[in-house]
């Protein structure tokens, strides 16, 4: 199995690295300061191949916090704001579109 | 039902206390989790889009009413307070926190329920009829078999890393409802001339990538020599099928690529190399599990009681027998389907509440007794006639009483991409859109019987393929779309069925089934003709004529 | 590498000796598949103790003549999700009867000494120190199996049937 650094990168613009955590399985994105955050909008945005990698890498080495760190893209809208940028992330961030079966 | 006795929970308690250790060393780091993911999917752990997926095993789809109390147990203090029962009979929870896996396990151990080979590259949850033990003209009860099959499974030291997964069926009856001929290894159990059980033996089934119809590779192997037989297969296996591309790695690949002699002939000469076999089965050790199955000690009861011929004067009682009770094998009871589709719901959901409620109807009315069938439904076994009309009323209450079962609102789907990270589209949507576009009941009973299957992706988990109108999401630039096929089926005449045309976007599916609905219905010759059998008589082209009309 | 033969942390004795270099004149030794098979009879008569390791994609047929005369046979788990050295080991000790040492190398885990052990290995080179330390406690862990082995343990089937005979005694 390849390692996600070992694969090849590609930007097609704005992009974060995501996860789950270790634990409990949750979403989590990471943010700037070496950690990762619950909230989308912490997340750090990379722009360019090399600023992909070293933040996978960073990402990845935390093996104990995070499981599965993959490079998503994201789209900033005009006010400045990170959305998910497929619907994949979309899903991720707010939940199934579904209804589930019993109100939390 | 088959009783555990101290040797089985010894076992399963013995994996809880080391899946115990192994989550406490992922999370100390001492595991990485390139060597730990190879564990917890060996205990049914996956990693999905929002978090773990937990898939507890039901082998050969039985339950009794405690078992299912504590499934809803568990849905309610570890997960979101429901579970999903999937096509292998089992059971699903998709919230549930690593950490507290280990009490989850250790709260299932307690009533003999565990996870083990529920998903990784070994032999998972043997399936069957979920009629076993009940189904009129059954030659005998699959179960039997299955059990042997599953302890002889189980941690098998050699067969823990096969190049991928691999997978049981067994059927007992001439009506197959546990889908053998799309399984690894398939098994029908029959009686050879001489009266004796054996097992018609069929390899090589599967969906996927590449689907594949199984093929028979033995005729008649004898009951005593199921598991030696077995051992044979699994070992070619393990030693020739391909581990350099997971998309080719199955064991119907090999018998493809060896062709069905070939592959027959590696098997036959290992199993005689195997000689006299440890692991032949003599009558003591069959009679030894077949006694700790119980049966319920069925009263003489009428075939048309009272209870029932007042209740039939109900149209909506009516409705719901016609579609949801069955002849048993005993005179004056009933097997009892409960349909897990509602209208507008998530397919094969059930709630915490519900579960507990069954497990009490279980208990009231079917000797506490509860099946799990691979299409997503569950059965109360054995019901005598004359509770039907109070079982209906109980069931009605809580949402378990759609009259749709075998008909097109029956849908099976896998949970596609609001749940799974494998997947390219959503499944569910569409099934509820479905649910939607055919609740009234008339024009259900009016098309028939109609099964619809919907994949989120090739991997095939709602096996479209084998759909009377299978749907598969693709994704194609960003977008969720659908490809639409016709003629499937998972029976004794199992079949693939074929594409009608291209792919068509996430909110046209359901007009196309509406379209392929409205053909069918002006192209049948009668109306007992079913949809299915409409499409083997005039092929594919007159509904591809009619959806693609427009489009 | 960390090595657990029956059951006890040891020293390994017997040294890796890689294709193309000349092999010690005495002393134990491991050579590969290929190189065993260029030239048997002369290696086997060389002093000092014999293994071979053999790769977990060749039958072991043909290695089968010479099991008698080999001190060890290594069986290699290129990954740890790569099975194939399981069938490997039962072969040889059930079908062949080898009872020279069989060791298991490459990617070893504490979590595969189970089924190691069951398929025949009494010798483990694990990867890790501490899985290796952690032996003893993880070989104790099973105490029921369904299938038999070759090592001898009874299944369970078995000791249900014996439960039920010595019951059926004690009652005449």
């Amino acid at each position: 199995m390849t390692s996600p650094l070992e694969q090849k990168i590609r930007i097609a613009g704005p992009s974060i690295i995501t996860a789950n955590r270790t634990f409990d399985g949750a979403v989590i994105y990471r943010n700037a300061s070496q950690g990762w955050s619950t909230d989308l909008s912490e997340a750090a945005i990379v722009r360019t191949v090399a600023e992909a990698r070293a933040l996978l890498a960073e990402s990845v080495a935390d093996d104990i916090g995070a499981v599965g760190a993959y490079i998503a893209p994201v789209e900033i809208n005009d006010g400045g704001n990170i959305k998910p940028g497929n619907l994949r992330e979309q899903i991720r961030q707010r939940g199934v579109t579904i209804e589930l079966p019993v109100l939390a | 039902m088959y009783a555990y006795d101290e040797l089985d929970r010894t076992l399963i308690n013995e994996r809880v206390e080391e899946f115990r250790d192994q989550v406490k060393r992922r999370l100390s780091g001492e595991l990485t989790e390139d060597e730990f993911k190879m564990l917890r999917l060996q205990n049914g752990v996956y990693l999905q889009l929002h978090a773990y997926m937990f898939r507890v095993a039901i082998p050969y789809g039985t339950l009794s009413s405690q078992q299912l109390r504590r499934l809803a147990h568990v849905a309610r203090r570890y997960d979101r307070g429901y579970g999903h029962f999937t096509t292998r009979q089992n059971i699903q929870f998709n919230w549930i926190k690593l950490a507290e896996l280990p009490d989850a396990l250790a709260a299932l151990a307690e009533v003999g329920i565990h996870s083990m080979q529920t998903s990784g590259n070994n032999t998972r949850n043997v399936t069957s009829d979920r009629w076993a033990g009940v189904a009129p003209g059954e030659i005998e009860d699959p179960r039997i078999w299955s059990e042997l099959l599953r302890q002889y499974t189980t941690l098998h030291p050699e067969f823990s890393f096969l190049p991928r997964k691999f997978k049981f069926a067994i059927t007992a009856s001439a009506h197959d409802r546990a889908a053998i001929k799309i399984h690894d290894i398939g098994l029908r159990l029959h009686k050879n001339a001489q009266g004796e059980t054996g097992f018609e033996v069929l390899v090589g089934g599967g969906l996927g990538r590449t689907p594949f119809i199984a093929k028979t590779i033995k005729p008649f192997v004898h009951g005593r020599d199921l598991l030696s037989y077995v051992e044979a297969i699994l070992r070619v296996y393990n030693q020739y099928g391909r581990r350099d591309n997971i998309y080719k790695a199955r064991i119907k690949i090999l018998v493809h690529e060896l062709g069905i002699e070939k592959f027959a002939a590696e098997v036959e000469e290992e199993w005689r190399a195997m000689g006299d076999s440890a692991l032949t089965l003599d009558d003591a050790v069959i009679e030894e599990v077949r006694s700790r199955f119980s049966y319920p000690i069925y009263e003489k009861l009428p075939h048309m009681p009272e209870e029932l011929k007042k209740a039939a004067r109900d149209p909506v009682f009516e409705r719901w027998r016609r579609h949801s009770v069955f002849t048993h094998k005993v005179q004056g009871y009933a097997i009892v389907t409960l349909s897990l589709k509602p209208v507008g719901g998530p397919p094969g959901d059930a709630t915490a509440d519900q579960m507990d409620a069954i497990a009490d109807l279980a208990d009231k009315y079917s000797f506490g007794e509860i099946r799990v069938g691979h299409e997503q439904n569950l059965a109360l076994p054995h019901v005598a006639k004359g509770d039907l009309p109070a079982l209906f009323k109980a069931l009605d209450k809580v949402g378990l009483a759609t009259p749709n079962v075998n008909l097109i609102s029956d849908i099976i789907a896998c949970p596609g991409l609001d749940y799974c990270s494998l997947a390219n589209a959503r499944s569910i949507p569409i099934a509820q859109e479905l649910t939607r576009r055919f609740a009234n009941h008339d024009t259900a009973e009016l098309i028939g019987r109609l099964h619809i299957n919907i994949s989120g992706c090739i991997n095939a988990c709602g096996h479209h393929h084998v759909g009377h109108i299978g749907i598969l999401g693709v994704e194609k630039n960003g977008e969720e779309f659908y490809q639409i096929t016709i003629g499937g089926r998972a029976d004794e005449s199992a079949e693939l069925g074929v594409l009608i045309g291209p792919a068509v976007p996430f909110g046209e599916v359901a007009d196309v089934v509406e379209d392929i609905v409205e053909a069918y219905l002006a192209l049948r010759e009668r109306p007992e003709e079913l949809f299915v059998d409409t499409v083997k008589r005039l092929g594919v082209e007159p509904f591809r004529e009619r959806v693609y009309a427009t489009r | 590498m960390p090595l657990v033969k029956n059951g006890k942390i040891v020293t390994d004795i017997f040294v890796n000796v890689p294709d193309g270099v000349e092999l010690p004149g005495d002393g134990a030794v491991l050579v590969s598949a290929a190189r065993f098979l260029e030239d048997q009879e002369a290696l086997l008569r060389r002093p000092g103790q014999f293994g071979v390791i053999w790769p977990n994609n060749r039958d072991v047929d043909d290695l089968v003549p010479w099991l008698d005369r080999l001190a060890v046979v290594a069986l290699v788990f290129p990954s740890f999700r790569d099975g194939r050295a399981y069938s490997q080991a039962r072969l040889l000790r059930e079908r062949h009867g080898y009872d020279g040492e069989l060791r298991a190398t490459g990617q070893v885990l504490r979590d595969q000494f189970m089924f190691m052990l069951r398929a025949g290995f009494d010798a483990l080179e694990a990867k890790k120190q501490s899985d290796v330390e952690a032996f003893t406690v993880t070989a104790k862990r099973y105490s029921v199996f369904y299938q038999p082995t070759g090592d001898g343990r009874l299944t369970a089937l078995n000791r249900r049937l014996q439960q039920r005979h010595s019951e059926s005694a004690a009652g005449e």
